[in-house]
């Protein structure tokens, strides 16, 4: 297996989704995340935010609303059983709360293997911007492909 | 936890201080169903044991993304999501059903940007073996 470096630079459709109350509301759940201003709209505002706000590492059920989910791998020819997380950083430019909508451009910025192609690196960054066009955050993941052929060597 | 979280005054703050770790329940199979749905990583390698075996893994493992979200809990225990400036990690070992994760963080460093004062954070996720899950670091701005 190689991944084609040919792709680095690619960019993905842009899309946008609302982030929704109930979905913070499970993600709060699914972290153990109890504090009431990401459930309660009141408890929000006392805090100072002018609705609930969404947690910090929310922004990952917001990139993955794509409609084209899985486009980095069908890109990149890669089955999703071979994928790890290797690092995720995300940089927050302005607040995101319930009811905005948020549209997500994601580009291939960099693709290298490293332990002679057993393991490729596959870095990608996202630009997150709200209804206004305001750029609300950036986020780079880097996935990680674990090589099926170099376990055969 | 109260809706409330105070800031430390960056005068306040030293490079070392420590932030209250936070150690979680053991890691369950539920909670990987919740953040399947809650988080939209559908990827059944995380909650289908027959797909994770057929990849070579013993057992379903946990979302790196969970943990970063554990991350994420301690440093808005330090501070207000609203002074939240940046947080990364990573993913440096799988995380097990069963594991039990510990929240850690210190102060790594002040500095003064964009007309903000900052503080970074190193912040990590530890095993009960005491291994390091997550290796990251986050940056706050204090008033």
């Amino acid at each position: 297996m190689q991944l084609d470096k040919g792709l680095i630079g690619h960019k993905f459709n842009a899309f946008t989704t609302t982030v929704e109350a109930g979905k913070i509301r499970l993600f709060c759940k699914a972290i153990g995340e109890d504090n009431p201003i990401y459930v309660d709209e009141e408890a929000a505002k006392k805090a100072g935010y002018r609705a609930i706000p969404a947690p910090p590492t929310f922004l990952t059920a917001v990139t993955n609303d794509d409609p084209d989910k899985g486009g980095l791998l069908r890109l990149l020819n890669v089955d999703i059983g071979l994928i790890l997380h290797g690092e995720q950083h995300y940089e927050y430019l302005a607040p995101v709360h319930v009811g905005d909508r948020i549209t997500c451009q994601q580009q291939v910025v960099d693709i290298y293997d490293k332990k002679g192609g057993a393991l490729w690196f596959v870095v990608s960054e996202t630009e997150l911007k709200d209804q206004s066009g305001k750029p609300v955050a950036k986020a780079k993941g880097i996935t990680v492909v674990r090589n099926p052929d170099a376990a055969k060597k | 936890m109260t809706a409330t979280v105070t800031a430390p005054k960056f005068d306040d703050v030293k490079v070392g201080d420590a932030i209250k770790p936070i150690v979680l329940p053991p890691i369950s199979r539920h909670q990987l169903a919740l953040y399947c749905g809650g988080s939209g990583d559908h990827n059944p390698i995380h909650v289908d044991i027959d797909f994770a075996r057929k990849f070579g893994f013993k057992d379903v493992f946990a979302h790196g993304m969970l943990s970063m979200a554990f991350l994420g809990r301690l440093v808005t225990s330090f501070v207000p999501q609203s002074q939240v400036r940046k947080l990364g990690t990573r993913f440096t070992s799988i995380t097990w059903v069963g594991d039990v994760i510990t929240v850690s963080g210190k102060v790594t460093g002040k500095r003064e940007a964009n007309g903000e004062k900052l503080v970074d954070l190193e912040v990590k996720c530890t095993n009960q073996d005491g291994k390091d899950t997550l290796q990251g670091d986050a940056t706050v701005a204090l008033a």
